[in-house]
């Protein structure tokens, strides 16, 4: 039963995924593109983290952490640059 | 317990697959730039945390224990989520600014982003005699 539940929520996170593709292609503004970026990353984590479930090793931990940490960095990265014009003052 | 554990996991992950599936169609469906905020920082967040939830108790049924390694992804999620809907949210306003369509606050003040008044004295510390 739960391959199917895994399926399921994978499809979901894929499907989410194409959503946001879809949103960073067409967002008005260039603050769009990066929640866009920024919700990718998360549905990326969920995928990775649903095929450690699915693969039963616990390997995919540090790819879930890495993707998390360059993620947020990236954001704020990106945040700052439109906010002030230079990333690290 | 090993089929209990099993509908438990199931409910999770589908509860998971359909948060993400909401905020990231949110995302799409919602009219205001501000707005927009407001699907991926909550809904999208609670179902990675619902996935992760099922990945920590997933060592239970397959028998390599509980695995609290997934903790602290989901701790640095939900610290870093607020922090980025704060960060975009502070973009919009400002680029909203320079087109002129910032709305009112309702007070005499500015919004704090462009508040420039400076920041007044500083406070004197009670000093010991001595």
């Amino acid at each position: 039963m739960i391959t199917y539940a895994l399926g399921f929520a994978m499809v979901c996170f894929g499907l989410g995924l194409i959503l946001n593709l879809w949103r960073l292609a067409i967002g008005p503004t260039v603050a769009d593109r990066i929640l866009a970026l920024d919700t990718m990353v998360v549905n990326v984590i969920a995928i990775i983290v649903l095929f450690g479930i699915q693969s039963g090793q616990g390997f995919n931990f540090e790819a879930a952490m890495l993707f998390a940490l360059t993620g947020f960095v990236s954001t704020v990265a990106f945040c700052k640059y439109l906010l002030r014009g230079s990333v690290i003052e | 317990m090993t089929f209990g554990l099993e509908i438990a996991l199931s409910i999770l992950l589908v509860v998971g697959g359909l948060f993400g599936l909401t905020g990231s169609y949110g995302l799409i469906r919602l009219k205001d730039r501000m707005q927009r905020l407001h699907a991926p920082t909550k809904a999208s967040t609670v179902g990675l945390g619902t996935a992760l939830l099922a990945s920590m108790f997933h060592g239970l049924m397959i028998g390599t224990g509980f695995s609290w390694q997934e903790v602290l992804v989901m701790f640095f999620l939900f610290i870093t989520a607020p922090i980025t809907a704060n960060y975009l949210s502070k973009v919009h306003l400002q680029s909203r600014h320079y087109d002129g369509q910032t709305p009112t606050t309702g007070v005499s003040r500015d919004w704090a982003t462009f508040d420039t008044a400076g920041e007044g004295p500083e406070p004197q510390l009670p000093s010991r005699d001595s």
